[in-house]
Order: C-alpha cells, then sequence, then structure tokens
C-alpha cells in the first residue's frame, strides 16, 4: 500500500480556552476522495483551518510525509496542499481571469491548465472571464475559487463547505464539478454537511462528533450504519 | 490671471508632491488597518539622505539612491518591528509608528543638528521655466511635477497592469487566501512598506530644496498628509490622488488671495480695524486642511471615494 498523502495524527486545536480539536485522526491516500462529515460545530472546518495554518494545531500533520503543522501558509500551498475556504474569498475587484492568474503559483513553472484550458472545462466561467467577479453568482464564485485553487497544480484539494448557501440544483453542479477534478487524479478531503454530494463522490467518509473522528469507512458500508447517522449527524 | 495660472501650477505641483506621500501611506493603511504616524519621518529622510548624497555626489545620484534607502530603512522596520508588534493588535501598531516617528526625528537631531541644512535646488534647474505678467515660474517646479506623473504612471502600471500589482492589492484585500494560494504574503507585506516609505522618501527628495530642510518638517508634513488620506476616503488610491490635488489647489488660491474680511464683508458694516476684519484669506490657507477634514467627517465620514466609515 502507497504512502499516505496527508496523516493527521492526534490533532488538537482551540479558539481561546474552548478546546475545539480532541485528537483528530485521519489520513487520506493520493488521488482519493474523502469527505468529512458531522452536524455544525463538532470542528470540520477548524481541522481544514488547523491543517492550513489558519489555526494554530497541536499534534501531527504529515503532507507527503513531511511535517506541516504550524508553517507559513504559502509554503503548505507550495508543497501542493490546495485550500478552498468555506468563505470562498474571490477578489471581487478583479476579473474572473485575473482572479484565476492569481491562482498561478510561478508564472515562469506553468501549470496542468492554462487559463483558457480551464474556462474551456468550465463554461460558466468562459461567459464571465472578464466580468468582476464580485458580480458573480454564489455557485459561479464557488466554482471561480476552485478552479483558482487548480491553476496552482495542487496535489490534494481540502475544499470546506463548497455546498453552503447553494440553490439544489447549482449544488448537483458543484457536486459534478467535484467528480470532474477528482477524475483528473486530483486527492480531495471534502468538508461537508449533505450526505447526498459526499456520499456519490467520496471514496471514503470520516464523520465527526465532539472534536474527533467517531466513524471512518467506505460509503457503502457507511450506508450499512443507521446508528452512526441517527447519533453523529441526524439533527 | 497672473494669480489663477500661477496658482494652478503651484497647487498641481504640491499637490503631487502630496499625492507622493499619502499614496504611500494609503497603500499602507490597507496592509496594516492603521494609519502610520511615522509616515511623515520618512519623508523628512528623503530630504536629509538627498542633502548628505547630493553633497558628495549629485543631486541626480541622490534623486535615485536617496528614496532606495528610505525604502530599504522601511522594509527593515516592517520585517523586524511592525511585524513583530503586529500580533499585539492595531494600538500596539499605532504606539509604535507613533514612537517610531519621535525616534527619527531626534536621530535626524542628533546626526544634523535642530537648525535647518542646506539642501538646494540643483543648479540644472535653477532658473525660470517661464515668465508670466511679470511673475516667473521656476523649472524645479515643473520638474516635480514631471517626476510625481511618472511615479503616479509608474505605480498604476505596476498595481493595474502586472501580476505582482494583482498579488498585492489581492493581498492587502484576502491576505490569508492569497497565502493559502501560495503566495508569500509577509513578503509582500515588507515590500508594500518599503515601497510606501521608498514614495514618502522621494517626495522629501523633491520637496526638501523647495521648502525648508529641518527636524521639525516632518511635524509640519505629518497632519496635511493623513488630511489627505481621511478627505480622499482611507485605503483609496483615487481618493488619495483627488484630495491631494484638492488639498493642493486649495491652499495654494487661498496664498494668492489678499483680501481682507473687511473688504470681502465691509457691506455688513466691517472694517480692517477689527480683529475679525483684518484677517486675510491668505492667512487662513494653513487652515484650510483642516477645515475640510472636519466638514468631510461631518458629512460625508466615508472621504471621497472611501468604502469605509471611519
Amino acid at each position: 500500500m502507497s504512502e499516505a498523502m496527508l496523516q493527521v495524527r492526534d490533532l488538537h486545536a482551540y479558539y481561546g480556552k474552548s478546546h475545539v480539536l480532541r485528537g483528530v485522526n485521519m489520513e487520506i491516500m493520493p488521488g482519493e476522495v474523502v469527505a468529512l462529515l458531522g452536524r455544525n460545530g463538532v470542528g470540520r472546518s477548524t481541522t481544514a483551518k488547523a491543517i492550513m495554518g489558519e489555526v494554530a494545531p497541536k499534534g501531527d500533520i504529515l503532507f507527503k510525509g513531511q511535517p506541516i503543522a504550524g508553517l507559513e501558509s504559502h509554503k503548505i500551498a507550495l508543497m501542493g496542499l490546495g485550500y478552498v475556504p468555506e468563505s470562498r474569498d474571490i477578489f471581487p475587484a478583479m476579473t474572473v481571469r485575473q482572479n484565476l492568474v492569481l491562482g498561478v503559483k510561478d508564472m515562469r513553472r506553468p501549470g496542468k491548465y492554462s487559463i483558457d484550458q480551464m474556462l474551456d472545462m468550465f463554461p460558466n466561467l468562459r461567459e464571465r472571464a472578464d466580468n468582476q467577479a464580485g458580480v458573480l453568482s454564489g455557485g459561479e464564485k464557488q466554482m471561480l475559487t476552485m478552479c483558482r485553487t487548480l491553476m496552482g497544480d495542487p496535489e490534494l484539494i481540502i475544499i470546506d463547505e463548497p455546498t453552503e448557501g447553494l440553490a439544489p440544483k447549482i449544488v448537483q453542479q458543484i457536486g459534478d464539478m467535484i467528480a470532474e477534478i477528482a477524475a483528473t487524479g486530483v486527492a480531495i478531503l471534502l468538508v461537508e454537511q449533505k450526505l447526498s454530494i459526499a456520499l456519490r463522490i467520496a471514496h471514503r467518509v470520516y464523520v465527526m462528533g465532539h472534536g474527533e473522528i467517531v466513524y471512518g469507512g467506505t460509503p457503502a458500508e457507511f450506508a450499512e450504519r443507521d446508528d452512526v447517522r441517527a447519533e453523529w449527524l441526524e439533527v | 490671471m497672473e494669480t489663477i495660472v500661477f496658482g494652478l501650477l503651484n497647487g498641481v505641483s504640491y499637490g503631487l508632491l502630496l499625492f507622493m506621500l499619502s499614496s504611500g501611506l494609503t497603500l499602507i493603511f490597507s496592509m496594516m488597518g492603521v494609519l502610520n504616524f511615522a509616515h511623515a519621518a520618512f519623508y523628512m529622510l528623503g530630504a536629509y539622505f538627498a542633502f548628505t548624497i547630493t553633497g558628495s555626489t549629485s543631486f541626480w545620484i541622490a534623486l535615485f539612491i536617496a528614496p532606495v534607502l528610505v525604502g530599504l530603512i522601511g522594509a527593515v522596520v516592517e520585517r523586524f518591528g511592525l511585524r513583530r508588534v503586529h500580533p499585539n493588535g492595531h494600538v500596539a501598531e499605532l504606539l509604535f509608528t507613533f514612537g517610531l516617528a519621535y525616534l527619527i526625528e531626534e536621530i535626524v537631531k542628533i546626526v544634523y543638528g535642530k537648525t535647518a541644512v542646506d539642501y538646494r535646488v540643483p543648479d540644472l534647474l535653477n532658473f525660470a521655466a517661464f515668465e508670466l505678467y511679470g511673475a516667473s515660474f521656476p523649472a524645479y517646479r515643473i520638474f516635480v511635477i514631471f517626476i510625481a506623473v511618472a511615479m503616479l504612471v509608474g505605480l498604476w502600471f505596476l498595481l493595474k497592469r502586472t501580476r505582482a500589482g494583482l498579488i498585492i492589492q489581492a493581498a492587502l484585500t484576502h491576505p490569508h487566501m492569497v497565502g493559502h494560494l501560495g503566495h508569500n504574503v509577509p513578503f509582500i507585506f515588507m515590500m508594500v512598506f518599503g515601497i510606501g516609505c521608498a514614495l514618502a522618501g522621494l517626495a522629501g527628495v523633491m520637496a526638501g530644496n523647495i521648502f525648508v530642510t529641518d527636524p521639525a518638517m516632518a511635524v509640519q508634513m505629518g497632519p496635511i498628509v493623513f488630511v489627505v488620506v481621511v478627505v480622499g476616503g482611507i485605503g483609496s488610491l483615487e481618493g488619495a490622488f483627488l484630495a491631494s490635488l484638492l488639498i493642493g489647489l486649495l491652499q495654494n488660491f487661498a496664498v494668492g488671495i489678499n483680501l481682507k474680511f473687511a473688504e470681502i464683508f465691509g457691506f455688513l458694516g466691517m472694517t480692517d480695524l477689527s480683529e475679525v476684519g483684518r484677517i486675510s484669506v491668505s492667512s487662513l490657507a494653513p487652515v484650510l486642511p483642516f477645515l475640510l477634514l472636519v466638514l468631510i467627517l461631518i458629512f460625508r465620514p466615508q472621504g471621497l471615494m472611501g468604502e469605509k466609515e471611519l
């Protein structure tokens, strides 16, 4: 079995005095799509933020065998770990094309995709290529954020709540897009609340509760576990 | 007529000098979230460095070297000072720049003395560009306008037409996201602070020989630059440009008007023997920027082009 691309061991994180992550353990293999499920407030987004260095992490985080806990965010990104935050954070005053240009880490070493290829893959964005990103719809902004991260050629992308606040039809489109990205061989950690999208795309699911992983298995195994769903996911 | 032409030219050249200072301050404000109280001190350093370099080489070398030196000092201040203070919040940053302004002023006094130094306009530009109605306009002022416009175009090109400029703009508004895309945000911030200080230094090189190069020049210029930035709208470069020209023109036109209140309000029975009647419009020129500041804060708190209210 090949080495895990991302290994998280006994990860703790705090917001002030509140102990939010209480020993998270997980791993993601190269090319694997892993969904991180759980109710609001159990620490899913904090896990993503702690891995990316936005929240101070305590514990071991290894990316391609290298420790990254506490590294500056650009160093983590340059190692090949991409992040699409929940807040989407497009650059609203810039055009769609300019947003994509900023996703390229080094113009001297062009990545897998050119901007034109990226726009060909996602025609919705091509129509808006020269519009200011601030006027895009929520779904288009989400697409743009994912494409922008892809421009940097990541080997693993952490996508935090991509369908939050989107209409059901758009949720479907975003799901298709994530599946398309996964098909190119990029590993994905999908932090999601909607079971339908997570189970459709993921090779494996983790369920979080009270700041730790309480279940891990394949979508098929998970489908059999009504008890896990009832205890940790249903509202 | 000559009052209008000279007022306009002087106003534009002074306004553009103000923009050299306010553009850097605006960029640094966008980055730190607080005003840099030491900004005018870097302007003063530019003038003193230019004086020293001009003394040993020439003004033309000083024109390039002095801003670079000031920019380097700015970068060092950001890297080893501000960056460490930043995690302690805005008040700590504000106090740091406040202390730094005094520190620079005192160092300048120790090195150069408390009186003005003899920093002069270069001989090559020390002539009248043209004469109008018997009054002459100095060529050096035309040169100031030329350098300021070149700086304006350069800054615009850097920010709007290069990838580095896009990264800077994005880092000012979304530093975390820009970091996650693989760009070195701490380095970008160091560069922004350095460039901002270099622009202030350039303003010092250009203005130190028009006005006076003494240890009080920072304290004299500092408040006006703050007024420009607030009137323009904090964080807005376009606003800073507009406000710089507005204040430059306003002050220069006011200086050129020798009318006394008694002459303007004579119809109300005011005579030039009364205290108020004796006041001339030109003597009000230094007050006008601050009057504008107060009015802007009352009627348009976000400034001319700003988005955020203070």
